[in-house]
């Protein structure tokens, strides 16, 4: 039987030989994490079902991120909540305010997410651990609440979606550039309930920050799952981290997919998506006059120290645009105390950017970052809904820490070629 | 379990944000996240609802963000069900798990106007447009999904599972 990455972690979790798609199967979960906002309703749900203890104190995470440190009496309630649960269940893996950053930057460089894991996480963006080679997809409180209680949930196989990369990539194409790409390819739904797998020379060829960008936004395009098959990379950042046993699963070479698609990007230039939709990309030389009020360089998709480092290689030595607002925000605090020592805080803060601890903040038009109708910033972030970072009637860029950091220098969206030749 | 209210239509794609905005995700009080329901689509959504209506909508309802904060604001304004083209994954499964009926007919997505006045049978599937007396046949939901429907939600499904067991035994 030849089966995909995918398919073989889902067996091996069920005692399996093998699956197939379309097989319901109930699965061990390798880890579990809810966040400040999905993990209230959860142990709302755990305390209701009537349960005591969690199945697994240390295989669970909990992270405050969202809304951290609280921005309001509610937000520190709910905050409160999963504060209280975590110290009344003994989890090993809370992270308060000042040890925190944000999940799924966090969790890989923790060690606690591993290749060849099956883990669920109530937060959509849970898919981030794909690539490390590991099956991981976001659900909700409720089934987080299953999770913790009992350290299984069922799954539905998915089918698997290949897609190829081959070519070379241009100065500044990055995973965030591929991963727009590829949602503007194939809509965002089409990979729905799928297992997306990134494969190629071109990914083989990517660090390990833009697989995990690249992975992330596999929810945008509907996937379950965003996979990327282990190798020396990996394994050369999971080594020095892993706080227990992996392992490397690779597919069939006779694997089935349902759907295969295969791009050369030698010619893909800096990708951005427009408003309203993840799905609405163009070429950042379509977008040049742009004018913009703020730009938000960080999140779960794009805070990591390659971004960090390549928003301070365009930004140094050079001013934010009068009446711009630049709001970088490293990911983790590991990443924030190499950006110390690199010297990037200093650049930035040459630049006259914001510099914030971590938090998801003005992603989700939580906080730190808000704007106000008629508003337009171009963000590194995953989303670009209708009012995803305040007024209703306010506008989200989505693109690369390159293209956002030449944004802000000037003042409009730009190829960061017109910054760095 | 047969409702009859009025169409609400929205269009292709209406992400989680849309329904409930994160601006709100500081609480996860039923009554105020529905308040807010599908506020940045339509402001005046929750005053004009009535209880029973439906929600109309395309393809991929329900995508983006896994907040179940988003079939609690839908649930708790009053919301018969929700009848869409297709759904996202993470919202389908939500859906069920907070007892929230949804049907997937992508005919009726199509056709239904806002304002017209529907009569559907969950177990059925059967979704009868009574304004233009035209009839629309959903995907049947599955036995297990109508069981949680039924209990009003995983969590108290399982409760009931508990109880049954213990009486039982």
């Amino acid at each position: 039987m030849s089966l995909t990455i995918s398919e073989k972690i889902l067996a091996a979790h069920s005692s399996q030989e093998s699956v197939s798609p379309g097989e319901l199967i109930e699965a061990d979960l390798d880890f579990v994490l809810g966040n400040d906002i999905t993990a209230p309703l959860a142990i709302k749900a755990f305390k209701e079902s009537g349960a005591v203890r969690v199945f697994d104190a240390e295989r669970i995470s909990l992270i405050p991120d969202h809304f951290i440190p609280n921005k309001d009496i509610q937000s520190a309630t709910q905050a409160k909540i999963m504060r209280e649960f975590a110290i009344e269940q003994k989890l090993v893996h809370y992270y308060e305010v000042g040890r925190a950053g944000i999940e799924h930057a966090l969790l890989p460089e923790a060690g606690l997410v591993l290749p060849g894991d099956l883990i669920i996480g109530a937060d959509s963006h849970t898919c981030t651990y794909g690539a490390l080679g590991a099956f991981s997809c976001g659900v909700g409180s409720t089934d987080l609440a299953a999770a913790m209680i009992t350290g299984q949930l069922w799954f539905k196989v998915p089918p698997s979606i290949k897609l190829i990369f081959s070519g070379t990539r241009k100065p500044f194409i990055r995973g965030k550039d591929l991963i727009l790409y590829t949602i503007g390819q194939i809509g965002v739904d089409g990979a729905r309930y799928r297992a997306i797998e990134f494969a190629g020379p071109v990914i083989e060829s990517l660090p390990m920050d833009d697989r995990f960008t690249m992975a992330n936004m596999a929810v945008e395009a509907g996937a379950k799952a965003g996979i990327i098959a282990p190798d020396a990379r990996t394994e050369a950042y999971v080594k020095l981290r892993a706080k227990r046993k992996y392992a490397f699963y690779q597919s069939d070479s006779d694997a089935q997919y349902e759907q295969l698609h295969s791009w050369d990007i030698s010619d893909l230039e800096p990708q951005v998506a427009c408003p309203h939709s993840p799905g609405n990309v163009r070429s950042v030389n379509e977008l040049r006059n742009i004018k913009i009020d703020q730009v938000v360089i960080g999140s779960c998709t794009n805070g990591r120290l390659d971004d960090m480092r390549l928003a301070a290689k365009i930004l140094k030595n050079r001013k934010v645009a009068r009446n711009v607002r630049l709001i970088v925000i490293p990911a983790t605090r590991e990443v924030y105390r190499e950006c110390l020592k690199e010297g990037h805080i200093k650049i930035f803060m040459d630049a006259e950017a914001v510099v914030s601890t971590p938090t998801c903040g003005p992603c989700l038009g939580g906080y730190m970052g808000i704007l106000a109708e008629g508003e337009r910033a171009i963000s590194t972030t995953n989303r670009n809904f209708v009012g995803r970072m305040g007024h209703p009637k306010s506008e989200v860029y989505l693109s690369s820490p390159a293209v956002a950091a030449a944004s802000a220098v000037l003042g409009r969206i730009a190829h960061p070629e017109e910054i760095l030749t | 379990m047969k409702f009859r209210g009025k169409v609400w239509k929205f269009g292709d794609d209406v992400n989680t944000d849309a329904i409930i905005p994160a601006r709100y995700l500081n609480t996860s009080d039923p009554q105020e996240l529905a308040a807010h329901c599908m506020e940045d689509a339509d402001p005046e959504f929750f005053q004009n609802v009535d209880a029973g209506d439906f929600i109309v909508a395309g393809k991929n309802f329900g995508c983006g963000s896994s907040r179940e904060h988003a079939p609690i604001s839908i649930k708790h304004a009053q919301i018969a069900a929700v009848i869409a083209g297709s759904f996202a994954r993470i919202f389908y499964r939500n859906a069920f798990n907070m007892g929230l009926a949804i049907l997937e007919c992508p005919s009726a997505a199509a056709e239904l106007e806002t304002g017209e006045e529907l009569e559907v049978d969950l177990v059925k599937g059967t979704i009868f447009n009574r304004s233009k007396k035209r009839s629309y046949q959903a995907e049947p939901i599955p036995d297990f999904m109508q069981k949680l429907l039924k209990a009003g939600g995983l969590i108290p499904y399982v409760q009931q599972k508990i109880k049954q067991e213990a009486e039982d035994a």
